[in-house]
């Protein structure tokens, strides 16, 4: 039996060499607290149990996958020191990093792998179990050696490896207890370089070197602090005066990063968000007359200018949309764009279907929920009301509350909305639910606009289950053609949120989960 | 009347207040030919500071002209000021007469019904019927008379109660008035200048509330309002300033042109208590 090793130990250097670039030939300096903030506080620190975004951020320092991924979305070694995968790419063999430690002393081995892919995420988070249910056997040859046989084979198998999707938990304070109310939800204990040493409510979170983590000499940080700031301005106000040294997703405001940007003291990151790769869309509910029409989809596409949307809105943090992939994510096509910014392009396709303007100039009048999450939604939703009136259509604006919205949207109460989805570096694993006719659910996040057509249909699951990533491309670049011709939805842009730090932090962003990355290579310079 | 404007005249405050407002409703008149088009209209560059490129007042996150907001904003919110106090008056006023001048459990009935809502503070109670029944103009000028119909309840019940013992009902109600003549006929003029006075005010505090649910996002999201104005300013007040404070002052000068319009009505209509001041 032939096996197409992927050791990744030849990626370890390379990783070094890199964070050592980053840090401008400055040696790592052992020592310091790192003030960092969190917004909003979550619930619990649990990971599996809460995946929210502030989770995923303070978690992701005290528990590990087997894999991390690079900016390139590349998997790189973290807990497993190599793995490999069978040609028909149904087995997938991951050897452990030995000697490494849970935060009460107990050893890390394959059965708390196993554990934890099998047992603990498919119980406690809905996209975990939808693919690790693909796991047909998991076995353990030995303590630090894992083997998992899926029943098809699935490329993106491997993403769902990273610390955010699947961290490692220990089987020991798990196994036999409900997983949602165990004793360790309270306090958490994984492998990562910090472990959890205090938690204020309404104050701070903090966590403490680990000093028997697997890496020696590391991590660098004494302890990392993350407090809770409810007010983006004064979030901002920290940033400035040094009290913190590092802010991250939602923190600050779009509108706040010129004026921090140009503080010496301050570093503003825009990368690290490879892995999510978040994009933005107009959802269009395309049971609503005449949203079904693919011309009215088009020419409302046209009317709207991206540019002005990422420069103006959003101050230039983000990319305009090229199309349901975004360009961070694997098996995005570059040579496949959106039509451009053209009002008689749009004029001229709505006359074409049919929809000329009354004596008002009015061809059509449609609603617009605005998502209740910032108010920059509804800055978005106000631009996008002038851009449709100079072709004729007229966009009602409502505002709702964040449950409401979700309620609406799920049962397909709307007419347009905002909508912003993860992609999760793979089209199978973030794009597809959006588009096929079997995920048209009365469910947020599935494809509520109830877009069907059988040919994207076919082409989702002929890339699912191919196992070599030269056919996925074929069948993605298909896709990503049919789905722009139908404009099935009107992506408008690919979201970046700023990481902002303290000039004297280093090897903040070093790989595609940016601050949802360990930290143990984090350290402040004198 | 020339005796009403007299009287009137004698509080200079009450003058500058007339003044404000008459240019305020002006303006609010005015609006469509001083600004052409929607207030909603990307005019120029985004944050452009006062005077700059022809923009009198500056422009907001979108390029929006400020001073176009603001006199577009005028015409909504006088509107829901004057529209809400209406209905408000409709509502205080039936009920106020019902309970003053049938008296009796009809009274008792009246009036702990209006103490009920008395005692819900009434804007938690307006957010809270803006919130479920979702943010249109509909909405807010409801949730507006719905909180600020009590006082006139109150106001009328007692004016009712003095009057009805008065000789000139009793008179009416010997000649075999009905009883809906008697009210609209004879005790209502009677009643006036004390609702007059007391819907002045009422137009100044509808326009702040409906201000401050703006402020917070319960205002409706097609209509320019001054309330929005701000409350899309406030997030950028360290680097647009004038987008909260020209708003701001519209507000500020309208609910005090109001409120001295409202102390100087109140002066004329009852030129003793004035003399003893």
């Amino acid at each position: 039996m032939t096996i197409r090793r992927r050791t990744m130990l030849a990626a370890a250097p390379a990783l070094t060499t890199l964070a050592e670039a980053r840090a401008q030939g400055v040696a790592p300096r052992r020592g310091g607290t790192l003030i960092t903030m969190l917004t909003p506080e979550p619930p619990v620190l649990q990971i599996g149990v809460n995946n929210q975004g502030p989770t995923l951020v303070i978690a992701t320092k005290m528990f590990q996958g087997l894999l991390s991924f690079s900016p390139t979305l590349e998997p790189l070694p973290v807990l497993a020191k190599s793995w490999t995968i069978s040609p028909d790419g149904r087995v997938y063999t991951f050897r452990l990093q030995e000697n490494v430690k849970f935060h009460d002393g107990r050893p890390m081995t394959a059965d708390d792998v196993i554990f934890s892919i099998t047992k603990f995420h498919p119980e406690v988070a809905p996209r975990a179990r939808a693919i690790f249910a693909l796991i047909d056997n998991a076995a353990a040859p030995d303590a630090h050696t894992v083997v998992f046989t899926l029943k098809q084979a699935f490329e993106p198998f491997l993403l769902m490896f990273d610390g955010s999707a699947a961290a490692i938990v220990p089987k020991h304070l798990f196994d036999g207890l409900d997983y949602r109310t165990a004793p360790a939800v309270q306090r958490p204990v994984g492998t990562g370089p910090f472990r959890f040493a205090e938690w204020q409510r309404g104050n701070f979170v903090k966590l403490d070197r680990f000093e028997d983590y697997w890496k020696p000499g590391q991590p660098y940080l004494d302890s990392i602090i993350y407090r809770v700031v409810p007010d983006s301005q004064s979030r901002r106000l920290a940033l400035e005066t040094g009290q913190a040294q590092l802010s991250q997703a939602n923190d600050i405001e779009p509108f706040d990063v010129p004026a921090l940007r140009s503080r010496p003291n301050l570093e503003v990151a825009l990368n690290g968000w490879e892995y999510f790769s978040p994009l933005a869309w107009i959802e269009l509910n395309h049971r609503v007359a005449p949203l079904g029409d693919p011309r009215v989809r088009q020419a409302l596409s046209m009317a709207v200018d991206r540019n002005f949307i990422v420069q103006r809105l959003w101050f230039g943090i983000g990319r305009p949309a090229t199309g349901p992939i975004a360009s961070s994510s694997r098996f995005h096509d570059r040579n496949q764009r959106l039509p451009g910014f053209d009002a008689r392009a749009a004029n001229a396709l709505l006359d074409a279907a049919g929809l000329r303007p009354n004596a008002q100039g009015v061809r059509f009048t449609i609603k617009h929920l605005v998502l209740p999450y910032s108010e920059i939604w509804s800055r978005l939703g106000e631009y996008l009301r002038q851009a449709f009136r100079q072709v004729g259509v007229t966009l009602e604006l409502e505002s709702t509350d964040a449950g409401s919205w979700a309620r609406r949207v799920g049962n397909w109460e709307y007419d347009t909305t905002i909508n912003f989805l993860y992609q999760f570096g793979d089209p199978t694993l973030g794009v597809e639910r959006s588009y096929v006719t079997s995920n048209i659910q009365r469910v947020t996040f599935t494809n509520t606009g109830g877009y069907s057509n059988p040919r994207v249909d076919a082409l989702f699951a002929a890339a699912r289950s191919a196992s070599v990533a030269a056919e996925r491309q074929a069948a993605f670049s298909d896709v990503t053609k049919l789905l722009i011709d139908d404009m099935a939805q009107i992506w408008l842009m690919e979201m970046s949120f700023p990481t902002i730090h303290d000039r004297r932090l280093r090897n903040v962003v070093t790989t595609g989960l940016g601050v949802h990355s360990s930290f143990d290579d984090v350290f402040l310079t004198s | 009347m020339r005796d009403f404007w007299r009287r009137y005249r004698r509080n200079k405050g009450a003058v500058v207040g007339l003044v404000v407002l008459v240019v305020v409703i002006i303006m609010a008149a005015t609006a469509p030919w001083l600004f052409p088009g929607s207030p909603w209209d990307m005019a120029s560059a985004p944050f452009l500071p006062p005077g700059e490129m022809d923009m009198l007042l500056g422009t907001d996150s979108l390029g929006r002209d400020v001073a176009a907001g603001i006199a577009h904003g005028a015409r909504v919110s006088l509107l829901v000021g004057a529209i809400s106090t209406v209905v408000a008056l409709s509502i205080g006023v039936t009920l106020g007469a019902i309970a003053g001048y049938l008296g009796g459990w009809v009274d008792d009935v009246v009036m702990r019904f209006t103490e009920f809502f008395q005692t819900i503070p009434s804007f938690v109670l307006a957010i809270l019927l803006v919130a479920i029944f979702t943010p249109t103009i509909r909405s807010v000028v409801g949730a507006i008379a719905v909180v600020s119909w009590p006082p006139v309840a109150r106001v009328v019940r007692a004016e009712f109660l003095s009057l009805r013992g008065r000789e000139f009902v009793q008179a009416a109600e010997v000649l075999g008035k009905s009883r809906l003549s008697i009210v609209l006929g004879d005790i209502l003029p009677n009643a006036l200048s004390p609702i007059i006075v007391l819907a002045s005010l009422m137009v100044a505090s509808a326009i702040l509330l409906e201000s401050a649910l703006s402020f917070l996002g319960l205002g409706d999201p097609n209509l320019m309002t001054w309330g929005f104005l701000i409350g899309s300013g406030r997030s950028v007040i360290r680097l647009a300033w004038w987008m909260s404070v020209f708003p701001g002052v519209a507000i500020f000068l309208t609910v005090l042109s109001l409120n001295l319009v409202g102390e100087g009505l109140s002066d004329a209509l009852n030129p003793r208590l004035a003399r003893t001041r």
